[in-house]
């Protein structure tokens, strides 16, 4: 890699550049690599050592207590309803995001005047601020002021008053709506690349051969595509587990605690109940288990790269 | 590609325009249904308040007015969006510039290795509300909460693995030799970056830049946490008008509605490198 290699010099002066090179990579790595450690390496030392203290709104009581936090975690049934309710959320919006992207991707990936434009629509609700979406929604789902209800309301013929953010029947939905709504185009637009650059010769050859769609589609299409998807599933699915501005717009995590997520619950108990060491002791526990995951997803993405 | 069946004849030609059209009419209204809400929120912010609280809802106001707009002005809430700007626009500029570098590093030297680049990466993944607890406590210690730095500081270490990351990939989709010519001419590592490295790799550092820029811009968590009156961002300012019973409908609107043209911006000014950088240059699209 080293340029200097190429040139013909003197090995003193050979030496001197290898020395210089070595400084410039790790001068040019040094002042980002610093910046990273504060929010990769900080957090995880100081949430650990506040963790095993005992610092409450009541009390700064900096002293050892061992991990009685820890052993709370289990005992603390809102963090494992919020656990549950993230993974619900989850398990619904991706596999809903996923085929409705790949339905949509479909859709478009033939020949279709102006589809640079619908692209470019349809694309604008990822690049909304998450916060302004869920703010949105809220707005949409107004039982008096809002269209939702109005439009469900002609097809029932009667007027509709749901209340959408409040309903315990209905919560879910809302915050699924509003989730799937958004992220959905993200998985079009992946699926959408990576279908287009499947070897059109080979689906040809295939209906040639009288292949019909499905076929095509299960054989062909999706091997190829699937390391994209894959990809796709890994970035949502990581954006999901940390879930927090669409819910906290639309519900704040109510009705009650109903909709809380991971991420609204330690909110919660960091800086409204000002649980500090306990708060420690959560962000610890998901710090260290998301970066295992995170790490051995990345693994196989960088893989594929 | 399945329009390129042999069709035979007048049937033939007559299925593939139905099929057309069928997939025209498709596109319009998913189009329509994932638009109707950005439509729903530019037009409130364009309704006296008569019209947002007028039940059943009017779906367009009688005439374009701009009061709410003037009220955010007036009040000065505005400046949200420019704290907004301010803080997205320097901790882009500090990012990109440090990014770059190191992405650089990484890309030609392959410094650290691969694993290096992975827990760069891994870094991005982490879920923010885990790191911002304990850099609020080590905020409130510094005095930074609620300062401009603080939070410059803050999107710019949380913005550094991806602008990293994608700035790696663009720079070893570069060929070598042009670096290795100018260094035989007896340009310096430097030089190199700046005359060689920095033009061929223009687009890259643009599209890194906007989709940096948007992730500040989005950003919700970081900014409720670090700040409280001084440094808000526009984001915050929205969630602020909700209260209790009376919800600040045509603020909320008007709001969102200055946070969100830029977003539009961006997208018209990406379309190239859209797949690319919302998929971490995964597809090159």
């Amino acid at each position: 890699m080293s340029a200097t290699a190429t040139a013909p010099s003197p090995s003193f002066a050979r030496r001197l550049s290898e020395f210089s090179d070595r400084r410039f990579k790790y001068l040019m790595i040094a002042p980002a690599i610093f910046i990273i450690l504060l929010i990769g390496l900080f957090p995880l030392i100081y949430t650990l050592a506040v963790s095993v203290q005992n610092i409450t709104m009541l009390e700064e009581d900096t002293s050892y207590h061992g991990l009685i936090h820890y052993g709370a975690l289990f005992k603390d049934l809102r963090l494992w309803q919020a656990i549950g309710h993230t993974l619900l959320i989850t398990a619904i919006a991706l596999p809903a995001e996923l085929l409705l992207g790949l339905l949509m991707a479909l859709l478009f990936l033939e020949r279709l005047p102006g589809r640079q434009i619908f692209v470019a629509l349809l694309v604008l609700p990822t690049m909304i601020a998450p916060v302004v979406a869920g703010a949105t929604w809220r707005l949409l789902f107004d039982n008096r002021y809002g269209p939702i209800n109005q439009i469900l309301g002609w097809f029932a013929g009667e007027p509709v008053p749901i209340v959408w953010t409040i309903n315990p029947d209905f919560v879910y939905l809302g915050i699924l709506l509003a989730e799937v709504w958004q992220w959905t185009p993200f998985m079009f637009l992946l699926l959408l690349a990576a279908l287009s650059n499947v070897d059109q010769s080979l689906t040809e050859a295939a209906e040639i051969d009288g292949a019909n769609g499905l076929t095509i589609f299960l054989r062909i299409m999706l091997p190829a595509i699937w390391p994209v998807m894959a990809i796709a599933l890994l970035i949502r699915g990581l954006d999901l587990v940390r879930l927090f501005d669409v819910v906290w717009a639309l519900t704040g995590g109510g009705p009650g605690t109903m909709t809380e997520t991971i991420s609204i619950y330690t909110y919660v108990q960091g800086f409204r109940q000002f649980e500090t060491s306990y708060t420690a002791a959560i962000a610890f526990l998901v710090i260290v288990l998301l970066s295992v995951v995170v790490i051995a997803a990345l693994r196989r993405m960088e893989i594929t790269r | 590609m399945m329009t390129r069946l042999p069709a035979s004849g007048s049937f033939g030609l007559r299925r593939r325009t139905w099929r057309l059209l069928a997939r025209y009419v498709g596109a319009l209204a998913l189009t329509v249904i994932f638009l109707f809400p950005v439509y729903w929120l530019f037009m409130i912010s364009f309704k006296t308040p008569e019209e947002i609280f007028h039940s059943p809802p009017v779906w367009y106001p009688a005439q374009l007015q701009f009061s709410n707009y003037a009220v955010l002005f007036k009040d000065g809430d505005v400046v949200t969006v420019w704290n907004s700007l301010f803080v997205a626009g320097c901790s882009t500029l500090i990012a990109m510039f440090l990014g770059t570098l190191c992405a650089y590093s990484l890309a030609r030297f392959r410094t650290g290795g691969e694993h290096l680049a992975i827990w760069i990466i891994s870094q991005r993944m982490i879920p923010p509300i885990a790191v911002v607890f304990p850099l609020f406590l080590l905020y409130v210690w510094l005095g930074w909460v609620d300062t401009y730095h603080g939070l410059i500081l803050l999107y710019t270490a949380f913005n550094l693995p991806y602008v990293i990351w994608m700035m790696r990939g663009y720079i070893e989709d570069i060929p070598i030799d042009l670096e290795q010519s100018a260094l035989v001419d007896g340009c310096t590592r430097w030089q190199v970056l700046l005359k060689v490295v920095f033009p061929m790799v223009r687009t890259g550092l643009f599209a890194t830049a906007v989709f940096t820029f948007v992730f500040a811009w989005n950003d919700f968590i970081f900014a409720l946490v670090m700040t409280r009156s001084n440094v808000t961002t526009y984001p915050v300012q929205v969630t602020h008008y909700f209260g209790g019973q009376s919800n600040f409908w045509a603020k909320i609107a008007a709001m969102s509605v200055l946070g969100t043209v830029p977003i539009f911006i961006a997208v018209a000014a990406l379309q190239k490198y859209l797949v690319r950088g919302i998929s971490l240059g995964a597809v090159k699209g």
